[in-house]
């Protein structure tokens, strides 16, 4: 009975969707937003800053190049069997079908891998899943937008250099690595080791188990060590007791720097006075002073159309990083547009091809009233990752504040191991990488 | 009046012995193996193959798994997900590193690897029982996960710890539709379904109950415990693999460590309770309610109040009503909805004349 029933109203629902606004063209995005459960924090704040930014766009300019924007949320509580019912009910909805797939976990993220290259929607994952995927010659439907772990992981030694006065300072100072004991946590070991190799610092791994709320022994270590630089690589309720415990066994949290799991609002104000000083990786700032909070603030908030119930975490990481995602796909959507015409619903092959040729310079980002806010970003066949910029936030106890200018990656230490890895990938599911000089 | 099996004389043992005895249930059980086999296939959508049918079919041969050593042999365990974990895992470095590897002997393997784990976990109920050996299953839950993501050999030295199922191929036809995946996990799931209820109706499943309602007495018969009681543990954990093993091939495609939590072995548990501990059919009722009646909840929502509810209360409401129709059917019948479904029938039996 069910199945009928709900069957039955899925088609009513399409119904309405597809004749309803048939007069105006719109163009779909399906969300696949968490609000309940253990990551509700960061779905909310996501998802919201996200909404807000394309009901900015729907209100004061009448949609991207004449064409409204629809979306649609779906619950996925974080769970990948959720979230792949979710990608499923989504991909066929509005006119054109689902036009992005963005689920804020990478979980969701490889369970879909393999279904957005069938069903012709690009996968979007900004500061998440698969790294190797920035290798668009094999991944060409996915995209991990702006920065990815290891790209970022590079910036922090660079971040690092710089505070010691130079990369050759590097040389025989100790950086400990606190991870997530996870597949998440894991993956920059590589990484740092090839660095530690290349610049001749001292690398000690320390796991901390799953969901880290106790870190009492790992922290010892850490004194024991006695390490110039404490690399945090954390998540969840593991970030503010990493914080604390740092305060309590008194390692300056000036010399932690965190990635940007661990680089929200969420993360510090657990941890009370004691987060003061602590630094964090983010590839979007926190803060209201931009024209395009201003502008969701006035076009949006002023006509009570907002998508967040607390107002005061607009500005917030989260939050801003929200309107990053909605920059970049309007962004995307422009671009495709510019191609395949205005005034039409775009496929997910057209919005594909927006994302691949992304350009969105420093004077595109002004126009925007987003400089600063995140960094400018050219995506190719190539590179699907398009910067790799991140800046380095510290928290003064009340809120963040921005201390370096973009930092750029090591590419030429990241690069050749994401093309090993991805052409490992293409070997074991006999895929033939693109050749990039005969798209367009 | 119709459900009666007035008139209907069994003139052997063989058909005294059958799963149906009644007449009018085994047309029933046809029309709907009909249904799914013919029906389905014709009128399901790409959603309704990928995205309902086969996990509910999946998690069901889970919940199966988890039936046999809860529901009939008595022993509580969390560590479902886990064992699914050994399964997918398992059958992906047989299909990996074995070349010419036929999918469903690597499945089988994979489901074995899954048995023997299964055993070593269950050693301690030897010696414990209850609560108490559902804490120490719980070891196997965190401790197979944390050897998954520790040695790297596991997902092919993958950097993100993730295995990508390789495409499967049964005599040189490859099931890469969702309509083939879909068949091929229901003749997988029925023919384990057949022989989950055949066991528990021979002397193996009889042994397990004894040994579930007193384990003394079942020793007093002369039942041996400790065969019996690993028996059920590798049977189990080997069902519990193959729908792991199926998970990654049938249904998500990449699937990591991670994704084998607690919280899935939590969601199977629940899975028997709601269903009908102690019953193959509750098996896949309590499937199909735990999996679909949150994506239910969720598109009633947003075609009725979706519009005018914040998204943070709808989303949150959702979650109320689902607690609220465990705990309702749960006082409604403890026994889960299985016995819900024999109650009905026995209804019926005596329809419209109760008396």
């Amino acid at each position: 009975m069910q199945f009928k029933k709900s069957l039955m109203l899925g088609a009513a629902v399409a119904g309405l969707l597809t004749t309803g606004f048939a007069a105006a063209q719109e163009q779909y995005i399906g969300l696949p937003s968490y609000r309940v459960g253990a990551y509700a924090a960061g779905g909310t704040g996501l998802y919201g800053g996200w909404i807000d930014y394309m009901t900015l766009v729907n209100e004061r300019d009448g949609g991207v190049g004449g064409v409204k924007l629809t979306w649609e949320e779906c619950e996925t509580e974080y769970n990948n069997a959720r979230g792949v019912e979710c990608y499923e009910r989504m991909k066929n909805r509005g006119p054109t079908g689902n036009s992005v797939f963005q689920p804020l976990s990478t979980g969701i993220t490889y369970s879909v891998l393999d279904r957005v290259a069938n069903d012709k929607i690009p996968l979007v994952t900004m500061g998440y899943g698969r790294t190797d995927a920035a290798d668009g010659r094999v991944f060409p439907w996915v995209f991990p937008l702006i920065t990815t772990y290891w790209s970022q992981n590079t910036a922090k030694i660079k971040f690092i250099g710089m505070k010691e006065g130079g990369m050759d300072k590097l040389k025989g100072k100790k950086i400990v690595n606190i991870y997530h004991d996870s597949a998440y946590g894991k993956e920059t070991i590589p990484v740092l080791d090839a660095q530690a190799k290349q610049y001749g610092f001292d690398i000690i791994h320390i796991p901390v188990a799953h969901p880290g709320n106790e870190q009492q022994s790992q922290w010892l270590r850490v004194r024991q060590e006695r390490p110039d630089w404490v690399i945090l690589r954390g998540w969840g309720v593991m970030n503010p007791t990493a914080i604390r415990t740092a305060a309590r066994t008194g390692f300056p949290r000036e010399k932690i720097v965190g990635v940007w799991w661990s680089g929200s609002e969420e993360d510090v104000i657990p941890a009370g006075d004691g987060a003061k000083g602590y630094i964090a990786a983010g590839f979007n700032v926190a803060g209201r002073d931009f024209p395009v909070i201003k502008e969701i603030e006035k076009h949006v908030y002023a006509k009570n159309k907002g998508n967040m119930e607390d107002k005061s975490r607009i500005g917030s990481v989260l939050y801003n990083r929200g309107v990053v995602h909605g920059i970049i796909t309007l962004e995307a959507m422009r671009t495709a547009q510019a191609k395949f015409g205005a005034g039409k619903s775009l496929t997910g092959e057209q919005m594909r091809w927006g994302f691949e040729n992304l350009n969105i310079t420093d004077e595109r980002l002004a126009e925007l009233g987003a400089s600063g806010f995140l960094p400018p970003l050219a995506t190719s066949c190539m590179n699907h990752e398009g910067s790799g910029k991140v800046k380095f936030q510290q928290w003064d106890g009340t809120k963040w504040n921005v201390i370096t200018d973009w930092i750029d990656s090591d590419q030429s230490l990241v690069r050749p191991m994401i093309e090993e890895s991805a052409a490992k990938y293409a070997a074991e599911k006999g895929i033939t990488p693109r050749d990039c000089s005969k798209e367009m | 009046m119709f459900y009666r099996e007035a008139g209907q004389f069994k003139a052997s043992y063989q058909e005294d012995q059958q799963i149906f005895p009644i007449r009018q249930d085994r047309i029933g059980f046809w029309v709907a193996m009909a249904f799914l086999f013919l029906a389905v296939p014709m009128i399901a959508n790409q959603y309704w193959l990928q995205a309902i049918l086969t996990p509910v079919l999946i998690f069901s041969l889970a919940a199966l798994g988890l039936n046999i050593l809860t529901g009939y042999a008595g022993q509580l365990s969390l560590g479902s997900a886990a064992f699914m974990a050994v399964g997918a895992f398992g059958t992906y470095n047989f299909m990996l590193r074995i070349d010419g590897m036929p999918f469903l002997v690597a499945l089988v393997l994979g489901g074995l690897c899954a048995a023997a784990v299964g055993i070593l976990f269950g050693l301690p109920s030897l010696r414990i029982k209850g609560f108490y050996l559902a804490v120490a299953t719980l070891a196997a839950q965190f401790f197979i996960v944390w050897v998954l993501v520790k040695f790297g050999w596991f997902s092919n030295y993958s950097t993100s710890g993730v295995i990508t199922a390789q495409q499967v191929e049964i005599f040189g036809f490859a099931f890469d539709t969702p309509l083939l995946k879909y068949l091929l996990t229901l003749v997988i799931v029925c023919v384990f379904a057949l022989f989950a209820k055949n066991m528990v109706r021979s002397a193996t499943g009889r042994k397990w109950m004894a040994v579930r309602d007193m384990d003394v007495a079942a020793e007093v018969i002369g039942i041996r415990l400790m065969g019996t009681k690993l028996q059920a543990f590798a049977i189990s954990s080997f069902y519990c693999g193959v729908a792991g093993a199926l998970y990654a091939y049938m249904y998500l495609g990449t699937v990591e460590p991670e994704g084998f939590n607690l919280d899935l072995s939590f969601r199977i548990l629940f899975m028997i309770i709601i269903g009908g501990v102690g019953s193959i059919l509750g098996s896949f009722i309590g499937a199909a309610f735990i999996v679909l009646l949150p994506v239910f909840l969720n598109v009633v929502m947003h075609t009725s109040i979706g519009a005018f509810v914040p998204p943070n209360i709808a989303a949150n409401l959702e979650l109320i009503i689902f607690g609220g129709l465990i705990v309702f059917f749960l006082i409604v019948e403890p026994h889960g909805l299985a016995r819900l479904w024999q109650l009905a029938k026995e209804k019926l039996r005596i329809w419209p004349f109760p008396h």
